[in-house]
């Protein structure tokens, strides 16, 4: 820590905060993977948890998750609320039986002291009603404020986790704004830098969260949602069916998961902007989710008949 | 004697799971002890966020030795026969076994098999494993490497570590070794997560505890709410305040510690224009904190109370700064809920109940507005309620929904309405109506008494009943999610605590019809319906569904009256006398009439009617079935004063009086004067019995003297069965 100039330090510096927890469960094995480039609610739509989830095989990745909540946006009015906001995600399959010391070894890494703050474990189950998982765990608490989510995947996309990985997200920019010291999200200081080379994350998002906004509530083409919504689902179950063993095969894996998975992470979203939009009715909001789901069971199952998913090549 | 100590280490137990899983843990041993028939001296198990522990003084070293004697074959039996009896008493040689004599039998081998008792480490250690793999968390877990394998233990967290030993006082304990799952006990545990992390051997539990304290750990939850309740109100007292007490957050933030540490903070004071519920559940939903007050005004003070789990090396000032960070953000979004509501009227929020759906097919909270809105207005007068208010009132109850604030904390529902109705000038009773309306919410809740909000409140009960009704959604055994017993309940409370009429068949009835449209029937009942439809000519005559459905409800209501009338103690059979008879649905009225039955049979008049009643039933019961006929028809009265006798003669006349007074009492619900009608009949009846003989030797006569009987039974069946009532 020495070494590093001022500015990256994670009680200063937004992306310093960024790049210390990659450091560190760089250094606990995880592989630290970039973004998915699709557009999802929660970093848990990563394939890299949500399909890594499922099967036998070890897996540990950490990466940053762009996240979008379009029914979150506040024109960049409210201090605390994004439609769009970063997720620092860990999964560690099978989880390690010290994955609490490792989380509060995270929370030492960017300069939580727990010697004069009190960090707490409070019970908060986790459930996905689209992704048709939910874990047990905790939201962890310090001083009172809710850090991070620390979860146990019980099931991911109707299936048994076997074995069980744990999943700890990080909401950044609520994390940030703890450390910082600072009472509005737009003030945070992004670069750790001061004076004229300061740049704030009001500077880097404040006018994204205004014309999103826009977007999200007034203009977003239903019409076009409302086609890509089917597009999506139809596609997904096309990929599925495409890449499914064929019969008298001597091959029986799954050949298109990923791709089928996809269209699925699409689908989400879309329901996700029809839901901002306010035009979809609360029955029928029900039947949506359940249709995300579906797809996200059956991509489930093919992955399942992956190598990734643990069959032999 | 020794004792065990048992300590189950885990990652943080739920709060609200804590106390109930040390009741099950302390149960299930000392059951499986029992049921071995070791017996004990004491129990006592611990919760804390990371354990559970459990302490049961006073065992045995060992169980019972059993001495069992088995008779086996006659000597000289054939081989296969005495190999068998060996190897069944687990003898080696026929030499092991005694020879006894017997009369009958001859000689005969017996074997003695004396089984020592089993040590009572060795029948821990069989119980123990059994008991945590199947342990009744309300929600367990799998974790880690194991959870590979199917039927991996599971836990309500992942389980850490085990201790258990067994021994003692005078000398060290021995560890209960036993593995579950690959954990394998022993006598290690830790300490304070932050404070103590090291670990601590420990030998039994009188020296478990007090290590456990030194390493800031208590284990009691009782004394660590002790001394979380004792802090605050020291630290409220130091600042001139009170503690607003809050028994339910004080068993949660107890359950979120293993050492308690008591701060306060403070928010700014504007916060306070804020209405102090809002405030107390902002700060005690989002930051499990306790609300101060000043007890002279009574008014909020702007400080909390925050229960931490650390004794910081700064004092708490980082603790209390931050917490006080999160209550300035919660309150601000209150403020702003708070103000951002007051700007949309309330009737103006009605459009917005469209979109909420009620129940799938009851449709949206807009329709049922509607309905509860025009049922309040009908309801209004019986209540003695302004219909204009009753209405508008029930227009608005559900306006709040759909606020900021509410959409936040749905447990304001109701309380913020109030808010926000005052504040735009609605007639007083009509803002108590929008929150008194979800009252009463269970056996101890007030009961509005306002009539507007009992017009309200019976609506929106009624209403709920009869759409659930109407679609075939009734309460079964446990189950009852859409709450259809509390609100059977509150509309009985409602009434009878407010001493009002009202013929709640005609009520449901019409209700009922106007949902016609959306009836679930269910086979079974359409079948009954039916065949009792088919047994019924007049056309006009012919009930409907919803009369059905309205029977059936109103039986609903019955029971619900029967277990709440029980509840204040109230004689059951009492109850049934009269609602087996009554075709009345006036709760107020059946309630009445089974106050004056009691009365009436606390009298020598009433305790000698019952007993006059009973022989008269009782002779009729043994003679109808002698003759295999009954004796409804009305006593021939040609008969009477031809051959009766004068006491025959004059309970005629009694019982023609006393049935007409009694009915037309009845039908002025005059209970007390259709008893006293009864309570004249005592007389003539007693006379009856003693100077008449019943079973006359001519058959007319006789035939007429059980009519006459039968008169008597059908006399206090205007007031009640007479049939139910016991003692």
């Amino acid at each position: 820590m020495t070494s590093e100039p001022a500015h990256m330090n994670p009680a200063r510096s937004f992306q310093g905060l960024i790049l210390t927890l990659q450091r560190y469960w760089a250094e606990q094995g995880c592989v630290i993977l970039q973004p998915y480039d699709m557009e999802v609610g929660a970093g848990t739509f990563h394939p890299a948890t949500t399909l890594r989830a499922l099967g036998p095989k070890s897996w540990r990745a950490a990466y940053v998750q762009p996240s979008r909540r379009p029914k979150d946006g506040r024109y960049g009015e409210n201090p605390n609320r994004l439609q769009h906001y970063y997720q620092f995600q860990v999964i560690l399959k099978p989880n390690p039986p010290n994955l609490q010391e490792l989380y509060l070894g995270s929370l030492e890494a960017i300069g939580i002291d727990a010697s004069v703050h009190d960090i707490r474990f409070v019970e908060d189950d986790w459930e996905s009603p689209t992704l048709g998982a939910w874990g047990l765990g905790w939201e962890c608490w310090c001083d009172g404020m809710e850090v991070s989510q620390f979860t146990y995947f019980q099931q991911v996309a109707g299936f048994e986790c076997s074995p069980v990985a744990g999943e700890l997200t990080y909401g950044l920019e609520r994390l940030a704004m703890y450390l910082q010291g600072v009472e509005s999200i737009y003030d945070l200081n992004f670069n750790g830098l001061e004076g004229v080379e300061k740049v704030t994350y009001g500077d880097v998002f404040l006018q994204a969260e205004q014309e999103y906004s826009r977007h999200n509530f007034e203009h977003a083409d239903t019409e076009m949602l409302f086609r890509h919504f089917r597009d999506a689902e139809a596609a997904c179950r096309r990929y599925l069916e495409a890449g499914e063993p064929k019969a008298g095969s001597n091959d029986s894996r799954h050949l298109m998961a990923l791709p089928a998975y996809d269209q699925c992470i699409k689908a989400s979203h879309m329901f996700n902007l029809l839901d901002a939009r306010g035009v979809i009715s609360v029955t029928e909001r029900q039947s949506y989710i359940l249709r995300v789901r579906e797809l996200a069971k059956a991509c489930g199952a093919a992955w399942l008949k992956t190598e990734g998913g643990g069959v032999a090549a | 004697m020794p004792d065990l100590l048992l300590e189950l280490f885990s990652e943080e137990i739920p709060a609200r799971m804590q106390r109930r899983a040390a009741e099950d843990l302390k149960k299930l041993v000392t059951d499986a002890l029992v049921e071995r028939g070791f017996l004990y001296e004491g129990a006592k198990a611990f919760a804390t966020p990371r354990r559970l522990a459990l302490h049961i003084a006073g065992l045995p070293v060992k169980g019972q030795d059993v001495r069992e004697e088995r008779k086996g074959p006659r000597v000289g039996s054939p081989d296969a026969a005495i190999q068998g009896f060996l190897k069944g008493a687990g003898l080696s040689s026929i030499e092991q076994a005694r020879i006894e004599s017997d009369p009958k039998k001859g000689e005969f081998y017996v074997a003695v098999i004396e089984k020592p008792g089993r040590s009572t480490p060795d029948v821990l250690a069989e119980i123990l494993p059994a008991i945590i793999k199947t342990f009744p968390w309300p929600k367990s877990m799998r974790w880690g490497a194991a959870s590979r394998e199917p039927g991996s233990l599971r836990w309500v967290r992942p389980l850490h570590s085990i201790v258990c030993t067994f021994g003692p006082e005078t000398e060290d304990p021995e560890v209960v070794r036993f593995n579950v799952d690959g954990i394998a006990s022993g006598d290690v545990t830790k300490g304070h997560r932050f404070l103590a992390p090291g670990e601590i051997r420990v030998k039994r539990f009188d020296d478990y505890a007090p290590a456990l304290e030194r390493a800031k750990v208590v284990i009691d939850t009782d004394r660590r709410k002790d001394m979380i309740l004792h802090d605050a109100r020291d630290l409220a007292f130091a600042q001139g305040l009170e503690l607003v007490e809050d028994e339910g957050l004080l068993e949660e933030v107890a359950g979120l510690v293993e050492w308690p540490v008591v701060l306060m903070g403070s928010f700014d004071e504007a916060f306070l224009d804020i209405p102090p519920e809002v405030i107390r559940t902002t700060i005690r939903a989002n930051q499990k904190c306790f609300v101060l007050r000043d007890p002279g005004t009574g008014r909020l003070a702007n400080k909390f109370i925050l229960v931490s789990n650390l004794v910081a090396s700064d004092g708490g000032r980082t603790i209390v700064a931050g917490n006080e960070r999160v209550v300035r953000a919660r309150l601000s979004d209150a403020k702003f809920f708070w103000e951002t509501d007051q700007k949309v009227k309330l009737e103006d929020r009605l459009e917005k109940l469209k979109s909420i759906v009620f129940h799938e097919k009851l449709g949206t909270q807009y329709e049922r507005v509607e309905r509860i809105a025009a049922l309040a207005k009908e309801l209004a007068p019986i209540v003695g309620a302004d219909p204009a208010l009753a209405e508008r009132a029930a227009r608005l109850a559900k306006a709040d929904l759909v606020t900021e604030m509410v959409g936040e904390f749905p447990e304001l529902q109701g309380l913020m309405g109030r808010y926000y109705a005052t504040l735009q000038g609605e007639h007083a009773s009509v803002a108590a109506a929008i929150e008194e309306h979800y009252k009463p919410l269970g056996p101890s809740d007030r009961v509005p008494t306002d009539p507007v909000s009992v017009a309200v409140a019976l609506a929106d009960k009624i209403d709920t009943l009869v759409g659930f009704w109407a679609i075939d959604e009734k309460p079964t055994g446990s189950k009852d999610p859409y709450a259809l017993r509390r609100a059977a309940l509150g509309v009985i409370r409602l009434l009878l605590e407010n001493k009002k009429n009202l013929q709640l068949r005609s009520v449901i009835y019409n209700a009922l019809q106007k949902l016609e449209a959306i009836f679930v029937v269910d086979p079974k009942s359409l079948e009954a319906a039916q065949a009792k439809l088919a047994e019924i000519d007049d056309p006009a005559e012919k009930p409907d569904l919803s009369y059905f459905k309205t029977q059936d409800l109103l039986e609903f209501f019955a029971d619900r009256l029967k277990v709440a009338l029980r509840d204040q103690g109230a004689r059951h059979d009492l109850i049934d006398a009269v609602l087996s008879l009554s075709g009345s649905s006036d709760l107020l009225m059946i309630v009445r009439r089974v106050e004056a039955l009691g009365r009436f049979l606390d009298t020598e008049d009433g305790r000698n009617l019952l007993a006059g009643y009973r022989r008269a039933a009782n002779i009729l019961r043994i003679e109808e079935k002698k003759d295999g006929r009954s004796y409804g028809e009305a006593p021939d009265l040609e008969i009477v004063n031809a051959q009766g006798q004068i006491e025959e003669k004059a309970l005629v006349v009694a019982l023609d009086g006393a049935k007409r007074e009694a009915a037309a009492a009845v039908e002025a619900e005059d209970f007390e004067g259709a008893m006293r009608a009864l309570s004249r009949l005592r007389q003539p009846v007693d006379a009856f019995f003693d100077k008449v003989t019943v079973n006359a030797e001519d058959p007319a006569l006789r035939a007429n003297r059980l009519r006459l009987l039968n008169s008597i039974r059908e006399a206090t069946r205007t007031v009640a069965d007479f049939s139910r009532i016991e003692g």
